[in-house]
């Protein structure tokens, strides 16, 4: 599992509520057999005309927002379906966190295992973000997984928070399946029982 | 102490719980299809392991697969790549395929076949990498779509790492009126909490509206759980769900039945059990639902009006709003009955079952679909189709000038060439109106099977309350 300790980035902001998996990544880009290749995809629909150029309206095509690894998305981001191709294509584009006020279980569970953090803030540290890219387009924010915080230019910190386990992962890449693999001895006692 | 029928389960597939860590939770039924296991299976193959448990696995191919006649090649390359890979993959594995090849009568919709071959039963853990695994949980099973990654651990280890989510149940009493079904439940229920109402939480569905309905109906409230933002919808097990079990092939037989019902007739919340919420709904106060947007929480009564932004207070919900329409080209407090339409879609996870088939063909019969409608009917499983077929309810669908298919996803996802052209509208029968979702540019109006077959024949969304007696 990739890794996650610290990251400084300026941010893409896309304030939509409710960005289904189907938005970050359309269907028709799931007919793959690997991970690769998928950020080239990201927001496909939003992102590029029907004659595959880029729209310029569109916030990631914007030429100062190239290379910028923090998402700051609206509520219940990645909603709707299950594809872990969603947290592959954003973090195939760059992205390494995603900053909003909730995120879909799924959606959650499947970025945890991709190294993309979800940083769930609340309400109104969600409005000033904005308010701050919208006055400043060149915010910067450092996250500091270790520490559980995202330092504002101010130097203001919001806390954040995140279960142990999940945490102790990404700082250290675990890779949980082999942790539960190792659990083997527990797993046929369970099963004895269970199906006994 | 009372415990909620959530409890009951997840307490008895909990292997090993660290504090401050995750439970891992064991899985009974592991649901496989092409799209989201190749990563996964390839992911065993790097580390050099076998599945763990092939006889708690099943396969299916239902994505991509084309819904022409099933002696015509694939003609999409990278579909026809994917399902070789997962026939290549269920044969390394010795996992069990109901795949083009290997079971042709007995393939379908992942959702579908579950419950069909009675693999899905009472008290069960199940996952698939697919949110609508959430249908399962009809039988009081606890259901859950997952990703790729988690996948490959359930091939691995058999288990999960789950936090425990909460519990909320949802209350809905009340007779249906005529006209109005399962799914219109459930589209009210979404368009009056929302689209994010349940993140965090398993809903267990109570009330005397959902010990009326039928297996296939509870299927398709429990199905779109997810869009309601549940990880999970669960419904207890009754002598409905006892009834729909008996006899099917994975089903238990003989002794080993009547001690399954023993212990399924257990399972059910405690009286006072506690849930950490409560959500209710007055089923008899439902009209028809169709949603106008590009979630399924915007949805409103057939003979409602488009909601107005300019009269939405929350600034983002107004932009949502505005966006939405702007996407589906409709106009704030219109109607949407008459609204002209290009397609009906009937099929998908959430309404492709003998029943669902039944009510549209209920209102096609002896009629005509409008000329400027294309409609689809695609039957959820190859037994769905056969049995249709034997009821003569093909004939009724083909005199109408409605297409009758092979079983798959189809155009709900619109991964295997069945999809809406830009700016068509569609009234379907499935679970997401999401932008694109059902072809780019497409523009979905949800609704139920019935609702469904009268907008095919007026050639507009329709109120089906007109066509039935």
């Amino acid at each position: 599992m990739n890794q996650f300790t610290t990251l400084t980035s300026k941010i893409v902001p896309l304030p939509n509520e409710n960005v289904d998996t189907d938005q970050i990544i359309p269907a028709r880009f799931l007919k793959v057999t690997d991970k690769k290749g998928l950020g080239d995809n990201l927001f496909a629909d939003w992102r590029y005309d029907a004659d595959g150029s880029p729209r310029a309206d569109f916030v990631l095509n914007r030429p100062e927002m190239q290379g910028r690894q923090i998402l700051l998305a609206g509520d219940n981001f990645g909603c709707g379906s299950s594809r872990e191709h969603a947290p592959w294509a954003l973090v195939g584009y760059g992205f390494r966190a995603v900053i909003s006020t909730s995120f879909a279980d799924i959606f959650r569970n499947n970025s945890l295992k991709n190294g993309l953090l979800p940083i769930v803030v609340d309400k109104d540290t969600h409005q000033q973000l904005f308010s701050l890219v919208q006055e400043d387009p060149n915010t910067t924010l450092a996250i500091d997984l270790a520490a559980q915080t995202v330092t504002l230019p101010d130097g203001r910190r919001v806390a954040f928070s995140i279960d142990h386990f999940s945490k102790t992962c990404l700082l250290n890449g675990v890779d949980e399946i082999g942790y539960v693999l190792n659990l083997r001895d527990k797993i046929e006692a369970f099963e004895r029982i269970h199906e006994g | 102490m009372s415990q909620t029928l959530f409890e009951k389960i997840w307490n008895a597939h909990v292997v090993a719980q660290e504090p401050d860590s995750p439970a891992v939770l064991y899985i009974d039924l592991h649901l496989v299809h092409e799209v989201t296991s190749p990563q996964a299976f390839d992911g065993l193959r790097t580390r050099g392991i076998r599945v763990r448990r092939p006889d708690r696995t099943f396969a299916t191919m239902d994505h991509g697969i084309p819904t022409t006649p099933r002696d015509l090649p694939i003609l999409d390359e990278l579909a026809a790549k994917q399902i070789a890979q997962l026939e290549k993959n269920c044969a390394e594995f010795g996992v069990t395929l109901y795949g083009l090849h290997s079971a042709p009568d007995k393939m379908g919709i992942v959702h579908v076949i579950g419950p069909e071959l009675g693999l899905t039963q009472p008290g069960m853990t199940i996952v698939c990498g697919d949110s609508h695994t959430s249908t399962h949980g009809a039988f009081g099973a606890l259901a859950f779509g997952i990703g790729t990654s988690e996948v490959e651990m359930v091939l691995a280890t058999q288990c999960l790492l789950q936090r425990k989510p909460k519990t909320m149940q949802v209350q809905i009493d009340g007779v249906l009126q005529k006209g109005v079904t399962a799914k219109d439940i459930i589209l009210a229920l979404i368009a009056r909490y929302g689209v994010g109402a349940g993140t965090g939480h398993v809903f267990e569905y109570t009330g005397a509206a959902i010990r009326r309905l039928s297996m296939e109906e509870r299927m398709t409230i429990c199905n779109m759980s997810i869009e309601g933002g549940a990880r999970a919808g669960l419904i207890a097990p009754d002598d409905t769900t006892f009834e729909y079990m008996a006899g099917r092939e994975y089903a238990p037989k003989g002794p080993a039945w009547d001690k399954a019902l023993a212990r399924w007739r257990t399972l059910p919340s405690d009286p006072g059990a506690r849930y950490d919420a409560t959500l209710t709904l007055d089923a008899g106060a439902l009209e028809p639902m169709v949603t106008f947007g590009t979630n399924p929480g915007m949805g409103i009564g057939i003979t409602g009006r488009v909601p107005d932004p300019a009269k939405t207070p929350d600034l983002s919900a107004r932009n949502a709003l505005s966006k939405a329409l702007a996407y589906m080209d409709l106009k704030p407090n219109q109607p949407l009955l008459g609204q002209p339409i290009d397609v009906v879609f009937i099929g998908s996870c959430t309404n492709s079952r003998i029943t669902d088939l039944r009510l549209a063909a209920s209102v096609l019969k002896g009629r005509k679909v409008n000329p400027r409608v294309r409609a689809m009917v695609v039957p959820g499983s190859a037994q769905v189709k056969r049995q249709a077929e034997a009821e003569g309810l093909d004939r009724i669908f083909k005199e109408a000038g409605a297409e009758w298919r092979e079983a798959g996803c189809s155009m709900c996802i619109a991964m295997n060439g069945d999809q809406l052209a830009p700016g068509q509208y569609a009234v379907s029968t499935s679970n997401r109106n999401f932008e694109g979702r059902q072809g780019k540019g497409g523009r979905t109006f949800l609704a139920s099977p019935l609702t469904a077959a009268a907008s095919a024949v007026a050639g507009a969304v329709a109120d089906p309350r007109t066509l039935i007696q």
